[in-house]
């Protein structure tokens, strides 16, 4: 290996901050850990409660790096099946994006009904109608939820303590922007593409 | 990916107890102050400075005194919107203030830059320009990079009566988030405290 080494921070697709530095100080470089413990009473978790790898993610309904890195969790979840244990905590930039509040409100209000990752799909996979609330709501009733309730407890913010919790949860494991993953307790700086978070789940 | 199949070497021999953590860490120190000659330490006096916030206002760090302050040394406006620091610094502005904290984000970049900058990413805090001579103050902090003319990703938190109690260079590339920061406030208020009992 050379001297140097190129890090491209977590960009899938359209990178754009490229930036050159000494292999020195990569190689010695560690890594925030997570601050805040994964705990099935709170956390919304998809596979195994106690599997093996954990990944988590900090996350923006309305982010388009979080949209572009959701594929690529479905593959790493769809490569390691039940060894892995997805973990997914709210971390919304609200004065860069001005829906992202209401859309973690609507998954955290389907999941007081039992069906968050559901909603979290489906919000991932419709990015751009995030402004119109009436599509969550539409497929809030699609999933057969209580429709009144659903809404009211959005309008209410009874779920924005919790994301607020989970944000400054982030901040104190060292979030940096969105998204942010942690493979097996260690944030991941290389690229939020399968290869990448595999590799680093088992080597970790 | 060498770096983390070492990490799994090095954590394997911890656990039989044939490496002890302090003595990488201290290794691991050394090599990252390499990259820029020397970030000015804990203990040192923050060197002052005058800079243009707008075309036609000055800022400067004396005018702080008697409050922390958080100087946020960075390469160049216009990172990525997702992954940039100063927007989630923006964010977590209520926390900082808790400690009564004036942030001072510092670059190259110039006043129009800034200030458009300012203005998209709604940041809630000066942004000074380091503009002439060009990056004067980042090498008064050993916060520049000779060879591509930027400021460096260094942090430094500074005391109420203008002593720098924490600062932190991060690897170029990786953007440190606010946990450095809040960690080195509380500590900075628990030694206060104590100083004062």
């Amino acid at each position: 290996m050379s001297g140097t080494t190129t890090v491209a921070r977590k960009r899938t697709t359209g990178k754009t901050l490229l930036e050159t530095t000494s292999k020195e100080t990569a190689g010695e470089y560690e890594a925030p850990r997570l601050a805040v413990p994964v705990t099935p009473e709170r956390d919304h978790i998809e596979g195994p409660v106690k599997a093996a790898l954990t990944l988590v993610e900090y996350g923006d309904y309305q982010c388009p790096y979080c949209g572009a890195a959701y594929p690529e969790v479905k593959k790493v979840q769809k490569e390691l099946g039940s060894e892995l244990r997805f973990v997914f905590r709210n971390f919304p930039l609200t004065n860069i994006h001005e829906y992202a509040m209401n859309a973690a409100e609507t998954a955290e209000a389907a999941s007081a009904q039992g069906k968050f990752w559901p909603m979290h799909d489906f919000l991932y996979e419709h990015q751009p109608t995030l402004g119109n609330t009436s599509v969550a709501l539409g497929y809030a009733r699609t999933l057969g939820l209580d429709g009144q309730k659903f809404e009211r407890e959005i309008a209410q913010h009874l779920y924005q303590k919790r994301i607020k919790d989970d944000f400054m949860g982030g901040v104190r494991s060292g979030v940096n922007g969105t998204p942010t993953f942690y493979v097996n307790g260690i944030r991941h700086d290389e690229d939020a593409v399968a290869r990448a978070l595999i590799e680093g789940l088992k080597q970790t | 990916m060498i770096q983390l199949a070492k990490r799994r070497r090095i954590r394997k021999l911890e656990s039989k107890g044939a490496v002890r953590r302090t003595s990488k860490r201290s290794s691991k120190t050394k090599k990252i102050a390499k990259t820029v000659d020397s970030v000015l330490g804990p203990g040192k006096l923050a060197p002052n400075f005058s800079l243009n916030s707008t075309p036609d206002q000055k800022v400067s760090l004396n005018d702080f005194r008697g409050q922390p302050v958080i100087l946020a040394f960075y390469p160049a406006d216009w990172s990525p919107v997702c992954t940039d620091q100063l927007s989630l610094y923006a964010m977590v502005m209520p926390e900082f203030k808790k400690f009564n904290a004036e942030l001072l984000a510092i670059s190259v970049d110039n006043i129009w830059s800034h200030l458009a900058f300012v203005k998209d990413r709604k940041l809630n805090f000066p942004v000074l320009a380091d503009f002439e001579p060009k990056g004067g103050v980042s090498r008064k902090y050993g916060a520049y990079k000779e060879r591509i003319g930027e400021s460096a990703r260094a942090l430094f938190v500074i005391d109420d009566k203008g002593v720098i109690r924490w600062s932190h260079l991060s690897p170029d590339g990786i953007n440190p988030g606010a946990d450095g920061i809040l960690s080195a406030l509380e500590n900075l208020n628990k030694a206060q405290a104590t100083e004062k009992s």
